[in-house]
């Protein structure tokens, strides 16, 4: 088939032309744009926390007139009020294991700080940046975490402490991320490193392979995987204990906590929120991202569907307008086909221009978003993907006015119009 | 058609407005698709705008004007680039204290976040926690706090460390049932308070105070002295930046290199403010020389405007939402430009036989047009249609801003200003092109 003809008959149609291309290229840059967004969203969204989080439950509550004090007495009175808990929360019959912990993954409450290789280095000149994690000797099997390097606390490891004591923990353990940060050798269980610019040197033990910090914010990014794990007892009048149940008793282990803690000691406060699954924190902490992948998600699909309709109205009426044209044609041998054919390369050319445009405008786009939103790079495979779908939404929008006008018999052409 | 220039225009403008609406119904197929894509681009956009427009509304008319908000740079040498740092968002104690005892302002006060465990006497309510700020008296006065009963609590509280409470009207709904709940205790952290005053209905959005916890529909149900809740050492709730060798917990130390603090201050003239900033210029000074502060003089007094601007208190979803909803709203409107086109195209006869019978091209235009415009208005019903659906969905999202997302008066002008520019605006092209029929050569063709 030749081009010729086909650009000089669009060439009586500038103005319908530009319009359909423009609409292409628009809908183009807007859906390889959102695609991307949605396609961030969904990857944030299903990143692992390194944690089994089947089964898992967080329990956070708070003593009510506890010592408050930073002395040694009021210290040890509250750790004596959260091993009570702890011992009444394992003697659970649903319940497999216990940690107290500060916090967990996804639940944006977070103690951050930087590890060095020096003594006494200020706070921000750290070699890396780091979450911390307290708990005892059972917080790694109770989170599930995988242990892939030296060992595991043991009870002579733990040791308690007051929230506001800055003294640091003889032995840590840490996460592959971090490891590898400061000893990119891969050998870093052993090794001395020193927390939050302390003088006192804290021995790396062990190496777990993942475990994502508390906050999903964007400022937390750059260390997302960086944590490290402490095997101390905060102690503070309040606590949270991540618990374990046995397998398919989350809900029967999560029901009976607050009422045994009320038993052990009455006078604290759990409300609604105290006892949460883990399932609950991860869909509180990514009910943004999901909200706004799904609205992506259905303005994307009435945007094509808005476009394509456009271009089944555009491209009825050219075919009503040559309805003559096409009869004459037809009359002359063109096929059925050729017709078809004809109004199927009329619109894979205009959509070619259209996707061109697209193509520079996506790009355009993603860099204006670059600019003022967090946003990354769109790989070129979005766009690629992007172009093939609207030329293919263009041709299922033409194919049938384009078989209509197929259709025109070639008397037609005898007539008058 | 005798009447005047007025009736003339007037029953002309009739005369094509029944024109118009007899050709829409002549296709209705290519009508309903134009009306459906103006009222979709309308819906989203209105949608999104009227979110945005919520969000970024001043949470104190008439007030936030004279509020500006003190910021310091405490820290040490450590990443500093002069001119190049912005100082830290919250205060430190000391530096806290220091500027509320120093008055230099009309009205001040030092505050902060704290969660508090509430044990209510009635026995049928679970002990709670609640969000409450830790303030001092100039709180009430400088933020037009309205109270339903009683009143705040005064300088001599403050300085006695005196266990008295302001509470919402929610809370005490929730705790008392209501009523005037002034003069009853209630048992905070186990300590007992008495309640001197319940608010009325006072909700500043966004919390412009403190952006900490949560930036829209915040709703601390109990205020007490701050100068209280540190001898009680209650659990303070919000944002701690420590630098040096800082260590942080609960409740910050006092003269931990910490902040945690916000101070605002009520400023009525543009001298008072350069004055202030004079100030806070001199007091880094002195700090430098008593070698507590290692930065030159580092200061900012922004307004509430100006600090939710610098906070970016609007989500970035949110705006980015609202972009995507234009954007959408665009190809609707180019999807209307072709469609009209096509619309007005074929009618080429029809307009010829009018030129021919002496109708003016200017007067083709305005029939042309007047039949976009009433595209546009049934299309701006359906997009009000729309976005009330769409605001209806907003509001059953699980963020902190959805009880807010309410249609108001001027977003409801501004939707139907939208959607008879934009319908107007993808009208003028296809009309003028369609003006250009030449009458002789359409009578002939047909």
């Amino acid at each position: 088939m030749k081009l010729h003809p086909m650009i000089s008959a669009l060439r009586r149609h500038k103005a319908g032309v530009v319009l359909i291309a423009l609409q292409i290229a628009l809908t183009l840059a807007i859906v390889c744009n959102a695609v991307f967004i949605i396609g961030h969203r969904v990857e944030r969204v299903n990143r692992a926390t390194g944690l089994q989080e089947q089964d898992l439950y967080l329990v956070s509550q708070q003593w009510v007139g506890a010592p408050t004090g930073d002395d040694a007495d009021s210290i040890q009175k509250m750790d004596a009020m959260q091993r009570e808990d702890l011992a009444a929360l394992r003697a659970m019959p649903d319940v497999a294991s216990v940690t107290p912990t500060n916090s967990l993954p996804l639940l944006n409450q977070s103690w951050n700080g930087a590890m060095s290789l020096n003594a006494d280095a200020k706070l921000l000149d750290g070699n890396a940046r780091t979450t911390y994690y307290f708990g005892d000797e059972n917080f790694v099997h109770t989170l599930g975490l995988h242990l892939i390097a030296g060992r595991d606390f043991n009870a002579g490891d733990v040791t308690n402490k007051g929230f506001r004591n800055t003294s640091e923990p003889a032995v840590v353990i840490v996460t592959k991320a971090l490891a590898d940060k400061l000893f990119p050798k891969g050998d870093a269980v052993g090794k001395i490193v020193y927390l939050d610019g302390s003088g006192t040197p804290s021995t790396i033990i062990g190496e777990v392979e993942r475990l994502q910090v508390p906050s999903t914010g964007s400022w937390a990014g750059s260390f997302a995987w960086n944590a490290t794990i402490e095997p101390v007892r905060l102690n503070g009048n309040s606590s949270s204990y991540a618990v374990r149940a046995k397998p398919g008793r989350l809900l029967a282990a999560m029901k009976a906590t607050t009422p045994l803690l009320y038993k052990v000691n009455p006078l604290r406060v759990l409300d609604d929120d105290s006892v949460k699954s883990f399932a609950d924190i991860r869909s509180d902490a990514y009910r943004a991202d999901v909200g706004m992948a799904a609205l992506m998600g259905v303005i994307c699909v009435i945007l094509l569907g808005v476009t394509a309709a456009g271009i089944v109205g555009l491209t009825s009426f050219w075919v009503g307008q040559r309805h003559r044209q096409i009869g004459v044609r037809r009359a002359l041998g063109a096929r059925k086909v050729d017709i078809l054919r004809y109004f199927q390369m009329e619109n894979l050319l205009i959509a070619g221009i259209g996707a061109v445009i697209g193509v520079a405008l996506a790009i355009g786009l993603n860099l204006l978003l670059m600019q003022h939103y967090a946003m990354d790079r769109m790989p070129v495979l979005y766009v690629l993907v992007g172009v093939v779908l609207v030329l293919l939404l263009g041709q299922g929008a033409v194919f049938n006015p384009a078989r209509r006008a197929s259709n025109v018999p070639p008397v037609v052409a005898t007539r008058a119009a | 058609m005798g009447e005047g220039p007025t009736g003339e225009m007037h029953s002309v403008f009739g005369y094509y407005f029944d024109l118009a609406l007899r050709s829409l119904r002549r296709n209705n197929a290519l009508t309903a698709l134009m009306v459906l894509a103006i009222a979709l681009g309308i819906g989203a956009s209105m949608t999104t705008l009227t979110v945005l427009h919520v969000l970024s509304g001043d949470p104190l008319p008439g007030r936030s004007g004279s509020l500006y908000y003190p910021q310091l740079d405490p820290r040490d040498g450590h990443g500093y680039v002069p001119g190049k740092v912005e100082p830290m968002d919250q205060l430190t104690w000391i530096d806290g204290m220091n500027l509320l005892q120093a008055k230099r302002a009309d009205r001040q006060a030092l505050m902060t976040g704290g969660d508090v465990a509430v044990q209510p006497d009635n026995s049928t309510l679970d002990p709670f926690y609640e969000d409450t700020r830790f303030t001092t008296t100039g709180f009430f006065p400088m933020f037009g706090v309205l109270f339903e009963y009683g009143h705040a609590w005064g300088d001599a509280e403050d300085e006695a460390h005196a266990r008295v409470a302001v509470i919402s009207s929610r809370f005490n709904d929730k705790v008392f049932g209501g009523g005037d709940s002034t003069g009853k205790t209630l048992r905070l952290d186990g300590a007992a308070f008495r309640i001197v005053g319940v608010t009325g209905d006072w909700h500043p959005n966004p919390n412009f105070y403190d952006l900490n916890r949560k930036s829209y529909n915040e709703d601390e149900g109990v205020f007490i002295p701050l100068s209280t809740s540190q001898d009680l050492s209650m659990a303070h709730d919000g944002s701690v930046n420590c630098w040096g060798n800082g260590g942080a917990g609960q409740a910050p130390d006092h003269d931990s290199p910490c902040a945690w603090m916000q101070l605002w201050v009520q400023l009525d003239s543009p001298a008072e403010v350069a004055a202030y900033k004079e100030f806070l210029v001199h007091y880094s000074e002195q700090q430098r020389a008593l070698g507590r502060f290692q930065r030159s003089p580092n200061v900012r007094l922004r307004s509430v405007m100006q600090w939710l601007d610098y906070q970016q208190v609007v989500p970035d979803d949110v705006r980015l939402q609202t972009g995507l909803a234009f954007g959408f709203l665009l190809v609707c409107l180019v999807n209307t430009v072709g469609l009209m086109l096509a619309k007005f195209l074929r009618r080429a006869g029809e307009l010829g036989v009018r030129r021919a019978l002496g109708a003016s091209r200017r007067a083709l235009f305005a029939q042309l047009l007047v039949e976009s415009g009433v595209v546009g208005l049934i299309g701006g019903v359906g997009g009000l249609l729309l976005a009330l659906v769409g605001l209806w969905l907003v509001r059953r999202q699980p963020a902190e801003y959805a009880p807010l997302a309410h249609l108001d008066p001027l977003m409801l002008l501004a939707t139907f200003l939208l959607a008879l520019g934009a319908s107007l605006l993808a009208g003028l092209l296809p009309a003028w092109r369609a003006c250009q029929v030449t009458p002789a050569l359409q009578l002939k063709s047909n």
